[in-house]
């Protein structure tokens, strides 16, 4: 129970003053991905189709084209996931404690997950 | 905070069925969500059978007629009886609208009556508005200037300047769109939910309007504008056919235009 003003309540911590850059990169995000995602889905289907050996792969994975696009998939795609998921957490998550658990877990898997991701690109595209 | 069924104290209950008086021509079945803080009691849904051969054509009529007629408790607020005050908002046959301007026979079936979705309740169809008019005073809704006004004129503004406020100060402030808006019922205490946001944009725009930069300082803020994700329940079901989901949109482009 507390004795405040309804302005009081809805000024509470003032503004952020930020939102924009999340906006705007959630929208540029998701615009990489509809090229990106196909380009990945044929890619792999191609792949698929020439007996899935680890040997064409790792061919396809060492042009510095097919590298290039897939590091951009990782990023834009983690990054995305990243963006959304706080969204929903901040959408329907009220519990304090609970909303910063998830999104420290959101934003520390994410990162985790692009930086394996990154790695294994590499490793798969220069070495053996 | 996310809420999938009500708290235990607000569940509806059956409430009472006034038959319509003898003699009465057709009848429509009215059923009205009520309840009373002072008893104590769960609300209550109470069905009345209206003589709609005795009655005006629109769901208010019917509502000022069964509290002349039928059961003087019934409580709601009303003014104008034209769709300029805003006063008689409330959840008509599933869709938030001004009943004043709701022909009845646009309902099919018993004609559902709420209260605005989300509100706390402080009778029957009168929700508590306090949030709703703090946000709104919370956006500045008036002319900022630093520049004294002109001598012996008023502030002009050009026809095409004036035309970019249509659509948005026909806004009565109703809240019909932002009590419809599921990111309103959920954060209603930080997002300032469609209606605010359209008033906010009806001063951004204003080109006699010199503080423009910190209007949108104070909108650019994770939940008070960007809990919007365009789901456009505002758009559809404001009374007056104003587009607040445009004018957020709006918004948001003025505050990308700055960066």
């Amino acid at each position: 129970m507390s004795i405040q003003t309804p302005l009081a309540r809805v000024r509470y911590l003032g503004s952020a003053k930020e939102g924009s850059h999340h906006w705007w990169w959630q929208r540029l995000t998701s615009l990489m991905l509809v090229p990106l995602t196909l380009w990945f889905v044929a890619s792999v289907w191609w792949l698929v189709i020439g007996g899935a050996t680890y040997e064409a792969l790792q061919d396809w994975l060492s042009g510095p084209i097919a590298a290039i696009l897939m590091l951009l998939l990782i990023g834009a795609m983690f990054y995305h996931v990243k963006l959304g998921l706080q969204v929903i957490v901040e959408d329907y998550v009220h519990h304090k404690g609970a909303k910063w658990t998830f999104l420290v877990i959101i934003t520390l898997g994410c990162l985790v997950g692009a930086v394996a991701a990154i790695y294994a690109t590499i490793a798969v595209a220069f070495g053996g | 905070m996310v809420e999938f069924a009500l708290p235990k104290n607000s569940r509806i209950k059956k409430g009472k069925h006034h038959p319509a008086p003898a003699g009465a021509g057709k009848t429509r079945k009215f059923k009205i969500y009520r309840y009373d803080p002072d008893s104590g009691d769960n609300p209550r849904t109470d069905t009345f059978d209206v003589d709609t051969e005795d009655c005006g054509q629109m769901v208010l009529d019917a509502l000022i007629k069964i509290k002349g007629e039928t059961d003087s408790s019934l409580t709601f607020r009303r003014s104008c009886r034209e769709g300029i005050c805003g006063s008689c908002a409330m959840n008509i046959d599933g869709t938030n609208t001004l009943a004043c301007t709701k022909p009845i026979s646009e309902v099919r079936g018993e004609v559902r009556i709420y209260p605005l979705p989300h509100m706390p309740v402080v009778k029957d169809l009168v929700p508590d508005m306090s949030n709703f008019y703090a946000q709104y005073t919370a956006i500045e809704p008036w002319l900022k200037t630093d520049s004294p006004p002109p001598a012996n004129t008023e502030r002009l503004q050009s026809p095409e300047d004036r035309e970019k406020l249509d659509g948005l100060y026909e806004c009565i402030l109703c809240a019909c769109c932002s009590t419809s808006c599921p990111s309103y019922w959920w954060n209603g205490d930080r997002y300032l939910g469609p209606a605010v946001l359209l008033q906010a944009y009806r001063w951004l725009v204003d080109s006699r309007d010199e503080s423009t930069g910190e209007r949108l300082d104070e909108l650019e803020d994770p939940f008070r504008l960007y809990r919007c994700h365009t789901i456009m329940n505002c758009t559809r079901t404001c009374p007056k056919s104003l587009n607040p989901a445009k004018a957020i949109g709006a918004i948001k482009q003025m505050l990308m235009a700055r960066r």
